[in-house]
């Protein structure tokens, strides 16, 4: 009885950290995202609220719980209020099956660094990261506005798509490990090729890197593929009737699908909480375990960053453009990797 | 093996209550002022014309069925996938099998490409 009970105290503690740090993540990457984008466009961005306008976050947070939260007469009521919370729970609970760092040993107990260790890893990311689009569709649809009922079914359209060749391209990762938990690809991740170069999957998979990342792209709704809410087309996109913070949720939801993206990249392609040549030099154990958590850590942020600064770089797709490029470029490459890897395991063993 | 998604039924839990306290609290937290041009749907200006309800584009069906379709194709791919490493050191014949599968569905995408089903004009 005891043992459940502190079980499940450091789960909840577990669970505590990891929507914490994504929050704060979040946050900071709102902050990050204006002021980078004041930098690339040679202006400086909001740094007035705290130094270098670091509270600017919160003071977003408190102005938008303090906005009127009004909804427009023809919108259907309920659904118009619960889609901001169809999206924001699934664009939570993604990130759980994320190993981020191996295990510690804390009072003689060994804590794993993951929330939930589950068989179908993979399986359960894309499963939950989909139900997402039933808050923009329900969003888009209830608000009773042209606008945003095109912006939704543009986001659907695309994010189904692109998920075609999203879970194709992870293929030829789990050929390699030959698991679907993700700690397993992890810990496949961790030996060296001749002895030095780390034997992350990006070297062997590169192909599958590059339409993951893009689809990701994709599926976040991010530029150079945010269709969804092309101003010039549709003001706001599926969100133009929201305001305060059903439209916030909207927002966060957004940037810790990011987050959640880069993390899942970090994992899969860049050796996730791996340190390369860490191993070798000796230090405590526990010492060892914080340095492979801020590796993850600095790969995911960099991932996100990158997501910002291909935002600011690049001017957006078409509509068929995007269309086709997922179902006539990706669909057949994706599939052609997966042979090719394949073919190559046949060959050599 | 169940008690491996005791974390995420907590985590699920959490997010709900999260989620909605958020959204309630600002419901509340917020000042109210009702008139009869803020409650209409927003046309960027111009007074509103004909419902939001209205028809769109049989190509988003389209774009749905195949998805469904493609999406099965995949869901059998991943047990072979995560198999395959083990069964091809022994025999080549799990590749061979895989390349017939991927080839019925290479016939029926290239259909769909000459039927135009990918085209958006």
């Amino acid at each position: 009885m005891v043992d459940l009970i502190i079980e499940l105290v450091i789960i909840i503690l577990k669970i505590g950290i990891v929507i914490g740090a994504v929050m704060m993540g979040v946050a900071y990457m709102t902050l990050a995202e204006r002021r980078l984008s004041g930098f690339i466009q040679d202006r400086l961005g909001p740094n007035r609220a705290g130094p270098q306008g670091l509270l600017q976050p919160f003071a977003d947070g408190i102005k938008l719980f303090f906005k009127e939260d009004f909804i427009p007469d023809s919108a259907e009521k309920l659904l118009f209020f619960i889609a901001p919370g169809m999206i924001f729970v699934p664009a939570l609970c993604v990130i759980a099956v994320i190993p981020f760092g191996d295990s510690l040993n804390i009072f003689g107990r060994e804590i794993q660094l993951r929330i939930a260790d589950v068989n179908i890893g993979i399986l359960y990311i894309f499963a939950i990261a989909s139900l997402g689009v039933y808050g923009i569709v329900l969003g888009g649809w209830s608000a009773n506005n042209k606008y945003t009922l095109f912006g939704s079914l543009r986001s659907v359209a695309q994010m189904i798509s692109y998920e075609l060749a999203l879970g194709l391209s992870v293929m030829g990762v789990l050929m390699i490990t030959g698991s679907l938990r993700l700690t397993e690809v992890v810990e496949v991740q961790r030996s060296y090729f001749f002895g030095f170069i780390p034997h992350w999957n990006i070297f062997l998979q590169p192909v599958a890197f590059i339409i993951f990342i893009t689809a990701a792209f994709a599926e976040t709704n991010r530029l150079p593929f945010d269709l969804v809410e092309a101003e010039q087309e549709l003001v706001g996109g599926y969100h133009t009737e929201y305001n305060s913070m059903k439209w916030g949720l909207y927002f966060l939801s957004e940037y810790a699908n990011v987050i959640t993206a880069s993390a899942v990249i970090t994992t899969l392609f860049f050796g996730g909480w791996h340190l390369p040549w860490i191993e070798k030099i000796p230090m405590p154990q526990i010492l060892l375990e914080l340095l492979q958590i801020g590796s993850f850590v600095l790969k995911t942020a960099f991932f996100s960053i990158f997501f910002i600064w291909v935002r600011w770089t690049f001017p957006r797709f078409k509509y068929n453009q995007l269309m086709s490029l997922g179902w006539k470029v990706f669909l057949p490459i994706a599939i052609l990797n997966v042979l090719v890897t394949g073919l190559f395991y046949a060959i050599f063993s | 093996m169940l008690k491996e998604y005791l974390p995420i039924l907590i985590l699920l839990i959490f997010a709900f209550v999260f989620a909605f306290g958020i959204l309630l609290l600002s419901h509340f937290v917020g000042p109210r002022k009702y008139s009869d041009v803020k409650g209409e749907p927003y046309e960027s200006g111009i007074k509103p014309f004909m419902d939001a309800r209205v028809r769109f584009s049989v190509k988003f069906y389209i774009i749905a069925v195949l998805f469904i379709i493609f999406d099965v194709e995949i869901v059998f791919l991943y047990p072979w996938v995560v198999v395959y490493k083990e069964i091809v050191s022994q025999g080549i014949f799990i590749f061979i099998e895989m390349i017939v599968f991927v080839v019925i569905l290479l016939i029926g995408y290239f259909y769909l490409w000459k039927r135009g089903a990918f085209e958006w004009e």
